[in-house]
């Protein structure tokens, strides 16, 4: 499969955009701006970005609790994405979800979620309710390697084989589950074999390779338009910090974190694949960074200058209380 | 008398209990990794290798383990990471573990206990920061115990591990770093029974989990305004030493009900409840809760402080039943 030249700048400039705005935020972790946890994405851009690059903006996306790159792919805006991280009433969530709840229904971006496997029941919901509708849109579903120990991944994609419905599962194995290796608590190495539980076609991908993971993406959503029923991915990646800002990391070698970081950087694969075609050279590269890096900075500013929620906003929001039934 | 903190006098419990009896067991997500997120199981895998079980991401797997471990005469100590993950395990707890002494006609027993690091922490929002005591207090067959200090902590988790019926074992993330007295001496603390924490003559306040502390801070800054308060923790919420809390509020005629949680339909709608009961002529006031808005926990920091109940709301609320 051949990608053009302008596809994988826009994938490669989405990576950039994800790394560098995670650091930022690790960074106001640092300075006391951004409360809360962090569950950083750096290392698995590709998986995001490769699927997110198949999809219109009226297609469904559910999240993990390290849901940035998931949204950023998804087409969230920074600035606002920036200022929920810094609690203000102008984030995507008025400053009441913070990282891990970060949503824009405007963009069917339904949520980053805090439990693991939250979002599986709900995609398929999402993927019946396109069926009822007869739309075309799909659903996506990230969720770790650990999501797939839970029942609801079990009850999830009975459903969606069982009515053929819209939905890519994106299983992000990493190999960890916080502080604890899969191979310790998994029985089968790869999450794609489960697919065969479910009479649903599972594959493995390289969740490094952009490419490959848009390729195996663009394979499932295809199927999933025009009504073949859903799909399981794997993407095998890896997350170069800690499951959350602050992890010593015990459970792993810094060997291991170096050598992923050095060799399996799909940011740096991706310029690789680029420059070998002459599609990237050292002027582009520097002006796709130096956009980033200026759009981030600017999240910053905007962030500074946004305001703290309202004190009547904590009993906002719980329910709709402008409906009425009236006789 | 030595101190420790409210997570050190957990963990001694959790070793006295599995050194004193062969069939008690921990399992849980990150148990063996730093003891859990809260370290409380810290060491067990050095001391006890074959009686700590690391799981998988699988709530239900794990209190269902618990269940049937139980049934088969083990104590297992299931340790759920945030109580909000108990809810996918409901089934195991309500249905299960709950209801099988009384379906078998008394023949079955489930003695699990599920400790529940609960309340706000670091700023994790809606997931990630809620109590629901009262949910379980709904439930027959379960026992809800919300330790308030490490003293109590340490006899309370030892009680639990020995009862012959499950056990929602609250551990405010707040208190964990919290010191205080811890006697070397083994001791065991009866549920049921409430403790008197600061004794007073005007008005009672019943302060559940870390209410106790901001309650006996309230109480000092009330003597300024010439009111002496009681302070009484219930510490087991199911079974409710109601006794206790009557005879408190008789002495003084005032009620004040403290907890972190909302007030609507909470914990202490219970104890207003049967004070309205029992205490019905004794009263001088009408009964005043302090608790959070019925919201769930908010992400952003003024937001959250103002969700959450402090110092200030228990005082005020003291000085409206002394009106
Ligand atoms: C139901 C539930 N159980 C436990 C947790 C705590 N927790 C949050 S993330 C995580 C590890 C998730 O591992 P995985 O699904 O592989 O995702 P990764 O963090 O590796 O991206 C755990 C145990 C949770 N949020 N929800
Ligand atoms: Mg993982």
């Amino acid at each position: 499969m051949s990608l053009s030249a302008d596809l994988c700048l826009r994938m490669y400039r989405d990576m950039w955009r994800i790394r560098v705005f995670e650091e930022e935020a690790s960074r106001q972790t640092g300075l006391g701006t951004v409360q809360g946890a962090l569950h950083m994405y750096c290392g698995e851009e590709a998986v995001a970005v490769g699927v997110c690059a198949n999809l219109r903006p009226d297609d469904y996306l559910l999240g993990t609790h390290r849901s940035h790159g998931h949204c950023l792919a998804k087409g969230a805006e920074m600035d606002r994405m920036m200022a929920e991280l810094f609690g203000k009433a102008e984030g995507s969530c008025g400053g009441k979800g913070g990282s891990m709840h970060i949503a824009d229904l405007s963009l069917n971006i339904l949520g980053a979620n805090g439990i693991v496997a939250g979002g599986i029941g709900p995609a398929t919901g999402t993927g019946l309710a396109t069926k009822i509708r007869g739309t075309d849109q799909v659903s996506v579903c990230f969720f770790g390697d650990g999501a797939s120990a839970r029942g609801t991944f079990h009850e999830g994609l009975l459903f969606g084989s069982l009515w053929k419905l819209p939905v890519i599962y994106v299983c992000e194995n990493n190999q960890y589950q916080q502080w604890v290796a899969r191979k310790n608590v998994a029985v089968v190495d790869s999450v794609a074999d489960m697919a065969a539980s479910y009479a649903m076609p599972g594959v493995s991908v390289d969740g490094q390779d952009v490419t490959a993971v848009y390729a195996a993406a663009g394979e499932a959503v295809e199927r999933a338009r025009s009504g073949g029923g859903p799909t399981l991915i794997e993407a095998r990646t890896y997350r170069f910090h800690g499951h959350s800002l602050g992890d010593r990391q015990e459970y792993r070698s810094e060997a291991e974190v170096e050598h992923w970081r050095q060799n399996r950087d799909p940011i740096k694969l991706l310029a690789a694949y680029m420059r070998e075609r002459q599609w990237l050279g050292d002027r582009e590269d520097a002006e796709i960074q130096s956009a980033v890096n200026a759009e981030v900075e600017a999240s910053v500013a905007y962030a500074h200058g946004c305001t703290d929620p309202s004190p009547e906003a904590v009993t906002a929001d719980v329910l709709d209380t402008a409906w009425r039934v009236t006789q | 008398m030595r101190t420790m903190t409210f997570r050190d006098a957990l963990r001694e419990a959790l070793h006295e209990e599995m050194a004193r009896d062969e069939s008690v067991f921990v399992i849980g997500e990150d148990v063996v990794a730093h003891g859990g997120p809260y370290a409380v199981t810290q060491g067990i895998k050095e001391r006890f290798p074959n009686r700590i079980f690391e799981t998988p991401i699988a709530e239900a797997g794990i209190v269902g383990a618990g269940v049937g471990a139980a049934l088969a005469g083990m104590r297992p100590v299931v340790e759920i990471m945030y109580l909000d993950f108990i809810t996918c395990a409901m089934d195991e707890v309500v249905n299960q573990a709950a209801k099988m002494r009384y379906m078998t006609g008394g023949q079955a027993s489930v003695p699990m206990v599920i400790r529940l690091p609960c309340g706000v922490g670091r700023l994790l929002a809606a997931q990630h920061s809620q109590i629901m005591e009262s949910w379980f207090m709904h439930v027959p067959g379960l026992q809800v115990v919300v330790p308030s200090t490490p003293h109590d902590a340490k006899g309370l988790l030892k009680t639990a591990v020995r009862s012959p019926d499950p056990v929602l074992f609250f551990e405010y993330k707040r208190l964990y770093v919290a010191e205080g007295p811890v006697p070397e001496d083994e001791y065991v603390i009866e549920f049921g029974k409430a403790d008197i924490k600061r004794e007073g003559e005007d008005a009672t306040v019943i302060a559940i989990g870390p209410m106790v502390q901001k309650a006996l801070e309230a109480g000092i800054a009330l003597e300024d305004d010439g009111f002496d308060i009681e302070v009484v923790d219930p510490r087991t919420l199911s079974p409710l030493d109601v006794d206790t809390i009557c005879a408190s509020v008789a002495k003084t005629g005032r009620a004040v009900i403290c907890e972190e949680d909302s007030s609507f339909a909470g914990s202490g709608a219970e104890i207003a409840a049967t004070i309205a009961e029992r205490c019905f002529h004794d009263l001088q006031a009408p009964v005043v809760r302090v608790g959070s808005p019925h919201v769930p926990m908010p992400f952003a920091a003024p937001l959250v402080d103002r969700v959450v109940p402090g110092v200030a709301q228990v005082a005020d609320a003291v000085r409206r039943v002394m009106e």
